[in-house]
This record gives structure tokens, C-alpha cells and sequence, in this order.
């Protein structure tokens, strides 16, 4: 059963799902990195493969990137170092990353070692809807991962509904037009989950982009089944001595100890 | 994906053979989606095609000529025409897409216009055409070429527009087209993106080819005129992205009998790591929202290019080009940077033309191809000079010429 589905089962608000790039800070980071997420309450945790030109990107996550691209990261390294994972990490872990990448690793050898790592899903945004219906979908799904779409405020609700039937795990409702990192209100963005909401859609919501303190990640909770949180941790993690410190101290700060 | 008769029109889906599509992230969908359904139907639009063409006679200075180079032409022991592109408004084929692209902005209702630009001819011809039309304007422009390229920077700036640098990457026109894509997604309702060439998602490449497609169209009856025949024996365009390209060859394309050759930048050499060739390296990848030939490392990281030319310095091509070259319907080759610049400076003195650094890519590429004297070949003189007479220069001095 897919881990994401049994996650969302169990827990239908306040799902907090942290991004963090493959390589960064340091080459061997990753394992840390996601240790440390998964011990100091992340629910899932989105795995970022850096590429040289990440569109939907803002500075912050463009910046990790080059860094991890300097450390020596690329999906083949990235998969030797998963090859514990399966061992250490028991939450579910979504790759994101960009088409050209993955194209040349082989899409579908990409899919078929992301599912022998212990892989849940995948994030591809520059995959298309109809691309992926046509060629990729069915790889995906032989596999057994995952695949989520993003929606945005802009997103009609005919293509929201579409892109709902695609996605397995969750839908991904991109709080504002926006590149990541940005900072729009998150008042403003209340009335579009409303309406997602609204729309009784088969796959549970996680809100990203934006999403950098308590006070959001508690208003997109209000709208949402949780939250993604991704610049703000990765800004965390910048000059960072220990990984696990920082992370600690920065998943504290967003996460209300359960009182009540 | 699936293949079509033409080499001219891409698929519903924006496809030439293998290579074009959308790969965009959402936060661009409802932009692109609404390009790809109206661009045809305003570009057919009467009102439109009078709006048009009316300005590319009167403003732009259309048609351009088609030039009998006679000296250059017994050099070489063959018929040389040049189309001279370098005569257009603004110094460059580039603005007969954005005269289009306006025209387009303006029925979609759109207030704010955004660029890339390489050599700096693209925010020129988009400032330019804001200008005209009273729309504000922001140009991106990779921080080294901005150095490299400065007449047209104090130029966009004189017109009005905001020039931004782009200062991640290799700093050149793939970062500036990362960071004008950035800029839409972050203004998604009142902004239209001019992009400069035929690249990215469906449906621009298709769109700028029929923006730039009045240069082989004018080609076709002025030929005619000269020689009693539409078609030529070569058609030879310098490939950045491919614009000026695909305006020369578009009215060919599917003429078999016209052999078209299309120039990539070699920087340093093929193989020497400091290049912009990429049909000679390039696999197939995506970049910029669609599916093309690329330069990448084998892990899918966009190798920075390295050309002296700003306006040739990318790591694709469009992929109405990236089609040509697989189904071998075009000829591709390559110049270097030391090829070009001799090309220039002989086209100089031959003809009393300085060209473009990127068409003196066209001119270098002309000794290897087998011309006899019966061949009547059509040079696209994609732009002039003017805006590198600082590198041209510097050559003077090292070699006293
Ligand atoms: C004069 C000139 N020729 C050619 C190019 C290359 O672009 P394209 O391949 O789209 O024609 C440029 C780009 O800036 C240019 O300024």
C-alpha cells in the first residue's frame, strides 16, 4: 500500500511535508538531512534533485541547487546514497526534480530505482498533463509510485478536477502564482483553498510555496490537509554547523507541541 | 512524438517529429494555454495582417532587399544574394517578431511586455515596439553580455525599458530565458513574454517562425525577379535559436530541392569544451518548455555554451531545427569564433557590409559548402554590426588590420 495513502489515513490535518535538496548543504548530507526531518516531526519529506536551471525555483532552492551541484549530486549519486533508506527512513520521501534530468537517466529506470529505494512519489512540474497521460503516466503507475500535480490559484477548476484524477498520494495547491520562496499573504490565498476544498476532490491538499512560519503553516492547515515547506528550510540550513540542531530547532518553531 | 507531413507546421500538440511540446510548469499553464488557443486566430485575423504588415513596410522598412553581392560572389565562384535583414528598423531581423508579438499583446489585452535578449537585438526590437505602443517594458540580460553588448543596452534604456541583469549560470541568454520565464510565472495575468526566437513551449516556436517567415516569402518573388526562378540552390542562416533561420527557410522548407544550411556557433572549436554547436554535441533534453537538442553533461545538467557572439551563445535550438537536422531535411555546420570574425572583416571590405558577429557565422560557413558557378545561394544577412564594433576593434588592434 502506498505510503502516502496510509499517512493521509491516519492523518487528515496538519500533514507537514519538508523540502530539502539532495547534496546540500554538504555532497553527504542527505541521509542526515532527512533523519533529522524525520525525528523532529516532518510527515513527509519532499527530496529536491538539483538541476542547473530550475524554472519554477526561486533564489533561495536555486541557489541549494548550484551549491549541490558543486558537491558533486546528480540522480545516479543520489541513489547510492538512498541505498539505506529503506532502513532508516519510515516516512513517506517524494522525489521533485526537473524532466531533463530524469529523461537522461532513463525515465524508466529513473522510476524503477526511485521504487527499489523505498521511493513514495514523484514531483515533476515541468512533466505536462497531457504528456504524461500519453507516455510517462503508465511507468509511473507500473512502479507502483505516486505522481502529484500541481494546482494554482489560476488553475481552472475543469483542469483542477483533471489534474485531481491524475495525482495519486496528494494534490500540490501552489499557494500563488509564484516561483518558490516568494511571499505573497497567506490571507489572500484562503478563498482559493476554500475553493479546492469545495470542489470534493479524490486526493487529500498539501499547500506550498510560501509556507515559512507557524502562523502559515497553521492558516494553510485551517484550508488544507498540511503544508509544504521548502525556502525557509533550506535558508535554515544555510551556514548550518549541525543539520541536526538546525533542523531541530526550526521544525520546533513551526510545530505546536500537541497540547489539548 | 508523432510525425506530420510538414516540416513547416507542428502537431495540435506543438510537435515537429520528435521534438517541441510544453513542458512548463503549471504556474505558466493558463498563459501558454491561452497563446496556444488564440495565436492562430489572431494571427488570420484581417485587422490583425493589415496592422502588420502595414507597420513592417512603414516603420520597420519592408521588404528588405535581396542584394546581388557580386564581389563576394566572385570570390567564392558562385551567386550570392544577400537578404538584408541588417537594413530593418533596429538593425535586425529580430523585429519583425516583435512587431507581431505587440500586435498579439495588445488583442490579449496584456499592459506589461517582458524580453530576454543575447546580443541585445531582441530588447531592442521589444523596446522598441513598447515604445511604440506605450506598454512597459523589461528586458533580462545575462550580466556578461550586458558588458559584451553595451550599445544595446544604453539603447534599450534610451526607448524606456528596464534592463535587468541575469546573473546565475554561465550569465548569458540561457539564465536571462530562466529569469524572464520566472517573471511570468510570477505575473501571471497582465504580462505577455516576448520571446526572441523560435524556442520555447508550443506554441512560440510555431509562432515566430510565421512572424519571421515574411523573410523568405519576400525571398521567394524577389528572386523571381532576378533570376526567373522562386528557389534558390542553398539557403545559409546562422542557428541561436533559430529565428532568423526559420524566417529564411520557412517558404522552403518544403521545397526539396532548396538545400537549407544552417550556421551553429563552434566558439573555441567543436571539441573544446568552449562551444555553442549543439546539433554537433546536443542530445535530445528539454529546456526552456519544450523538447530539442541540448548541451548536457551526462547527468541532464544545461552545459554553459561559450560563443564570442552573444546572439549565438545557447545551449539549444529550436525545435523546428532540431527536427531538420534529424530527419536530415537541413544541412548543419558550424563556424568558430576566429572564423567568424575573419568572415566579417572579408565581407567588410568586399561588400562595404559589416555584418552581425552571429551572421558573420553565415558568411564563414560558405567555403565548406561545394558551390559551383550555377548555384544561386540566399544569405540570410540576419543583422548588422554596429553593436560589436568594440569586439571587432579589439581585433584591429591585435592584428593591425
Ligand atoms: C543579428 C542576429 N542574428 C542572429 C541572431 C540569433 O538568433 P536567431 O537564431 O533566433 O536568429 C541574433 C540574436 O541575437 C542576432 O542579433
Amino acid at each position: 500500500m502506498s505510503k502516502l495513502k496510509d499517512l493521509f489515513d491516519r492523518k487528515q490535518s496538519g500533514v507537514l511535508n519538508v523540502y530539502c535538496t539532495a547534496g546540500y548543504p554538504g555532497a553527504e548530507s542527505t541521509m542526515e538531512v532527512m533523519e533529522a526531518l524525520q525525528e523532529n516531526g516532518a510527515d513527509i519529506i519532499e527530496l529536491g534533485m538539483p538541476y542547473s536551471d530550475p524554472l519554477a525555483d526561486g533564489p533561495v532552492i536555486q541557489a541549494s541547487s548550484s551549491i549541490a551541484l558543486l558537491n558533486g549530486m546528480s540522480i545516479s549519486r543520489l541513489f547510492e546514497q538512498l541505498a539505506e533508506m529503506k532502513d532508516r527512513i519510515y516516512i513517506p520521501v517524494i522525489l521533485m526534480g526537473y524532466m531533463n534530468p530524469v529523461l537522461q537517466y532513463g525515465f524508466e529506470r529513473f522510476c524503477s530505482d526511485a521504487a527499489r529505494a523505498g521511493i513514495s512519489g514523484l514531483i515533476l512540474p515541468d512533466l505536462p498533463g497531457y504528456e504524461f497521460e500519453h507516455e510517462y503516466g503508465a511507468v509511473v503507475s507500473k512502479y507502483g509510485l505516486d505522481f502529484i500535480f500541481l494546482v494554482t490559484p489560476e488553475t481552472s477548476e475543469e483542469r483542477i478536477r483533471k489534474l485531481d484524477q491524475l495525482s495519486s498520494g496528494f494534490l500540490y495547491a501552489v499557494s500563488s502564482s509564484s516561483t518558490t520562496g516568494s511571499d505573497k499573504q497567506m490571507e489572500d490565498v484562503s478563498r482559493y483553498l476554500q475553493r479546492l476544498k469545495g470542489y470534493g476532490l479524490k486526493n487529500p491538499v498539501l499547500v506550498g510555496f510560501g509556507i515559512k512560519d507557524r502562523q502559515s503553516f497553521e492558516t494553510a492547515g485551517k484550508y488544507a490537509n498540511g503544508a509544504i515547506i521548502g525556502s525557509a528550510y533550506i535558508k535554515a540550513l544555510e551556514g548550518a554547523d549541525d543539520v541536526r540542531t538546525s533542523t531541530k530547532s526550526f521544525l520546533d518553531s513551526i510545530l505546536v507541541k500537541q497540547t489539548d | 512524438m508523432q510525425g506530420n507531413s510538414s516540416f513547416r507546421l507542428p502537431t495540435a500538440q506543438g510537435y515537429y517529429g520528435d521534438f517541441g511540446g510544453a513542458y512548463i510548469p503549471e504556474m505558466l499553464y493558463p498563459n501558454v494555454e491561452e497563446l496556444q488557443l488564440r495565436y492562430l486566430e489572431i494571427l488570420d485575423e484581417p485587422g490583425f495582417q493589415r496592422a502588420f504588415r502595414d507597420l513592417l513596410r512603414d516603420y520597420v522598412g519592408r521588404p528588405t532587399p535581396l542584394y546581388f553581392a557580386k564581389r563576394l560572389s566572385q570570390r567564392f565562384q558562385t551567386n550570392i544574394y544577400l537578404k538584408r535583414e541588417d537594413l530593418c528598423h533596429t538593425g535586425a531581423h529580430k523585429i519583425n517578431n516583435t512587431i507581431g508579438q505587440i500586435l498579439l499583446a495588445q488583442r490579449l489585452g496584456k499592459q506589461r511586455i517582458i524580453a530576454e535578449t543575447g546580443a541585445g537585438q531582441h530588447g531592442v526590437a521589444t523596446a522598441t515596439v513598447c515604445a511604440l505602443m506605450g506598454l512597459s517594458c523589461i528586458v533580462y540580460m545575462g550580466e556578461k553580455d550586458i558588458e559584451r553588448q553595451a550599445p544595446n543596452v544604453a539603447r534599450m534604456r534610451m526607448l524606456g525599458a528596464k534592463v535587468i541583469p541575469a546573473t546565475s549560470g554561465s550569465k548569458t541568454l540561457k539564465d536571462a530565458t530562466n529569469e524572464a520565464i520566472r517573471d511570468w510565472i510570477n505575473n501571471p495575468t497582465d504580462t505577455h513574454y516576448i520571446i526572441g526566437s523560435v524556442v520555447g513551449p508550443h506554441p512560440y516556436p510555431d509562432m515566430v517562425a510565421r512572424l519571421q517567415s515574411v523573410i523568405s516569402e519576400e525571398t521567394r518573388w524577389q528572386l523571381k525577379e532576378k533570376t526567373g526562378s522562386e528557389l534558390p540552390t542553398h539557403v545559409v542562416a546562422c542557428v541561436g535559436g533559430g529565428s532568423n533561420a526559420a524566417g529564411a527557410f520557412y517558404h522552403f522548407l518544403d521545397e526539396p530541392g532548396v538545400e537549407l544550411v544552417a550556421v551553429e556557433a563552434a566558439g573555441l572549436g567543436i571539441n573544446s569544451g568552449m562551444t555553442a554547436a549543439t546539433t554537433a554535441l546536443g542530445r535530445p533534453g528539454i529546456l526552456h518548455g519544450s523538447k530539442s537538442l541540448l548541451m548536457q553533461t551526462d547527468d541532464g545538467q544545461v552545459v554553459e555554451p561559450h560563443s564570442i557572439s552573444a546572439g549565438l551563445d545557447y545551449p539549444g535550438i529550436g525545435p523546428l531545427h532540431a527536427n531538420l537536422f534529424k530527419s536530415g531535411r537541413g544541412k548543419f555546420l558550424s563556424a568558430t569564433d576566429e572564423e567568424a570574425i575573419r568572415s566579417a572583416f572579408e565581407v567588410a571590405k568586399l561588400e562595404g557590409i559589416i555584418p552581425a558577429l552571429e551572421t558573420a557565422h553565415a558568411f564563414a560557413a560558405i567555403d565548406q559548402l561545394s558551390l559551383t558557378e550555377s548555384d544561386q545561394v540566399v544569405i540570410c544577412l540576419s543583422g548588422r554590426g554596429d553593436k560589436d564594433l568594440a569586439t571587432y576593434m579589439k581585433q584591429m588592434d591585435m592584428t593591425g588590420s
